[in-house]
């Protein structure tokens, strides 16, 4: 039961992009396309997934014993710098039409914050354990998916829309994405 | 080799021309994430901008010493040290702040805007328009956030700088301290910058 | 300027170097602070403890007692305050993970029948200006004086007594749990705290 709750409050409720303004970059960059957003989704969820597994562990069997919990951030963006480039590596090796549809977006999903973020979200779960930490992460990675596939099928509506031109290009897409904010507030209360 | 540059234009394209928010889209989770506030604005740009300087100027001074296939993770760890830097200092002196500022903290060394200037102009320039490029983009990006966390306050809390004008229980238009407000107050806020980037090139 | 050639033994070796740099440094720092932010951390409980129990002659900090709750990761940390040697109330640190964005730490001061004589909120991240609100006399001084036997800790929305915050009936909530735990922890202490001799 508890697990669904996870899954309520960070798909809706507490939403990776939309109420914790992690991801905001590829949120803004990468959303134009809805076949580009499914991409950048796909390969966020892989990223996101072995992240936390790797640096739940590293955490708690690493630096905690040994008294080095300030090089939590340093070790934890190094993991993820490393995964990502084994990622690429052996993507291109075992799955090459996967690497080229999912390869551009890797390199960048090093400087993705919601990875990261979530990393270190995962360690302050209530009683917490790796299992709860991994199903934390594929969650939000599931949020992350939402958000941002909804707000590229509403930028690609929104080219064909007569929008005023001090309000072109960034602007309108902060709108959009203020409003789809808003819509996701009325999930609070749900858990 | 870089050519000897104009040092002024240097600093303020960092704030105009090239502001980190308003126009390079660099990072935005911050910007929208700390602003619910004027303080809280400041005290991230300000941060950001410590930990920009040191890594450009580390950067800058061994930019020769580093092979360039691992250039990125020789960044990343110099960027990585100074934020772990800023983390321990203000959770021992200025405990508020790190309260308030939380994750977002951390979250400095995924900032594209540190790591795309150290690979953008620190490792390529020398030192000194290393520190003018830093205190330039710095200033840009403490603006941009003090600026919004204050439209945010003021609209969504009646106060700026934790001094109301408002009584304690007035009306404030409270969406602007929510995330959604996080968005439509930076929207028009780019919208305004535009007109004044528009106005004064 | 020449960069280095991305030879094995180069790029190796100076990975090799920034990292053992970074590493001193980063220990360094941490030596340097580590002292200020135990400081910081427990002036600001021992305000707190003043701030939430009658007046006690003790040093509570000293006389602290743990108690560990089955589905809970840390201890609880327990204050006992004397007066003259007579038990005049305990402060209960206690915790939440439910507030709108997270954590909320707050300490709650008992007197020895399970009365509430103040309550000080030590941690939290809640939106400035609305769940921060929490830390404000209109809210905390609703409060005093109550005893979880016969009160009911539940915002009205969910049939209680307490008045929520306006828009920020999450965070209320939140502290009406957080409470609740240190009231629990209270009620199991208190017996062996009334017996408790200075």
């Amino acid at each position: 039961m508890e697990y669904v709750l996870i899954l309520i409050a960070a798909v809706f409720v507490n939403n990776i992009v939309l109420s914790q303004f992690l991801g905001i970059c590829p949120f803004l960059g990468v959303s134009n396309k809805v076949t580009t957003s499914i991409g950048m989704s796909g390969a966020v969820l892989f990223v996101m997934t072995l992240a936390t597994l790797t640096t739940y562990l590293l955490h708690q069997f690493v630096l905690v014993p040994s008294g080095l919990d300030y090089l939590r951030t340093i070790t934890f963006i190094l993991v993820i710098a490393a995964l990502v480039q084994m990622v690429e590596i052996v993507l291109k090796k075992v799955s090459p039409p996967l690497y080229q549809a999912l390869g551009v977006f890797l390199p960048l999903i090093t400087t993705n914050c919601a990875v990261l973020g979530v990393a270190i979200l995962a360690l302050g779960l209530e009683s917490g354990s790796l299992v709860k930490a991994v199903f934390f992460a594929i969650a939000n990675s599931i949020g992350f998916a939402l958000a941002l596939i909804v707000f590229a099928s509403i930028r690609e509506q929104l080219e064909l829309a007569d929008i005023p031109k001090g309000m072109k290009g960034v602007p309108i897409n902060l709108l959009v994405a203020g409003l789809l904010s808003l819509a996701f507030l009325g999930f609070t209360g749900l858990v | 080799m870089a050519e000897k540059m104009n040092q002024t234009q240097n600093f303020l394209k960092g704030i105009i021309k090239e502001n980190p928010v308003f126009v390079m889209l660099l990072g935005m989770c911050p910007t929208l994430g700390v602003t619910s506030s004027a303080f809280n604005g400041l005290g991230m740009g300000l941060a950001t901008l410590f930990v920009l300087l040191m890594s450009n100027i580390v950067i800058s001074l061994v930019k020769s010493q580093i092979p360039n296939k691992v250039r990125i993770p020789a960044f990343i760890i110099v960027i990585a040290s100074f934020v772990t830097i800023v983390e321990m200092v203000l959770e021992a002196f200025i405990p508020f702040l790190y309260e308030q500022l939380g994750i977002f903290i951390p979250l400095i060394v995924v900032n594209c805007l540190i790591l795309g200037r150290a690979e953008a102009f620190a490792s390529k320039n020398d030192l000194l328009s290393s520190i003018i490029d830093a205190l330039g983009m710095g200033f840009g990006f403490v603006i941009a956030l003090t600026v919004l966390g204050a439209v945010r306050e003021i609209l969504g809390n009646g106060s700026l700088f934790a001094w109301r004008f408002v009584s304690e229980n007035a009306n404030t238009f409270i969406l602007f301290v929510l995330p959604p407000g996080a968005f439509i107050a930076l929207a028009y806020l780019a919208v305004l910058f535009n007109k004044i980037s528009i106005k004064t090139s | 300027m020449k960069k280095k050639e991305s030879t094995f033994i180069n790029m190796v070796g100076s990975l090799l170097v920034i990292t053992v740099v970074a590493g001193f440094s980063l220990g360094f720092v941490n030596d340097l602070t580590i002292g200020p932010k135990a400081t910081a951390k427990l002036k600001q409980k021992v305000n707190a403890i003043k701030l939430v129990l009658p007046e006690f002659n003790n040093n509570p900090v000293k006389d602290i007692q743990l108690l560990k709750l089955e589905n809970s990761k840390d201890s609880i940390e327990v204050y006992p305050a004397f007066l003259n040697n007579t038990f005049v109330g305990a402060a209960v640190i206690g915790r939440t993970d439910k507030g709108f964005s997270g954590l909320i730490k707050i300490m709650v001061g008992f007197k020895p029948n399970g009365d509430i004589q103040n309550i000080a909120v030590l941690e939290q991240k809640e939106t400035p200006g609305l769940g921060t609100k929490i830390k404000g006399e209109t809210f905390l001084k609703q409060f005093r004086g109550i005893n979880l036997s016969s009160y009911n800790l539940n915002v009205r929305k969910d049939g209680g007594e307490t008045d929520a915050l306006t828009g920020a009936t999450i965070t209320s909530r939140a502290f009406c749990d957080a409470t609740k735990m240190a009231y629990e922890v209270f009620t199991i202490k208190n017996d062996s705290l009334n017996a408790f001799e200075n």
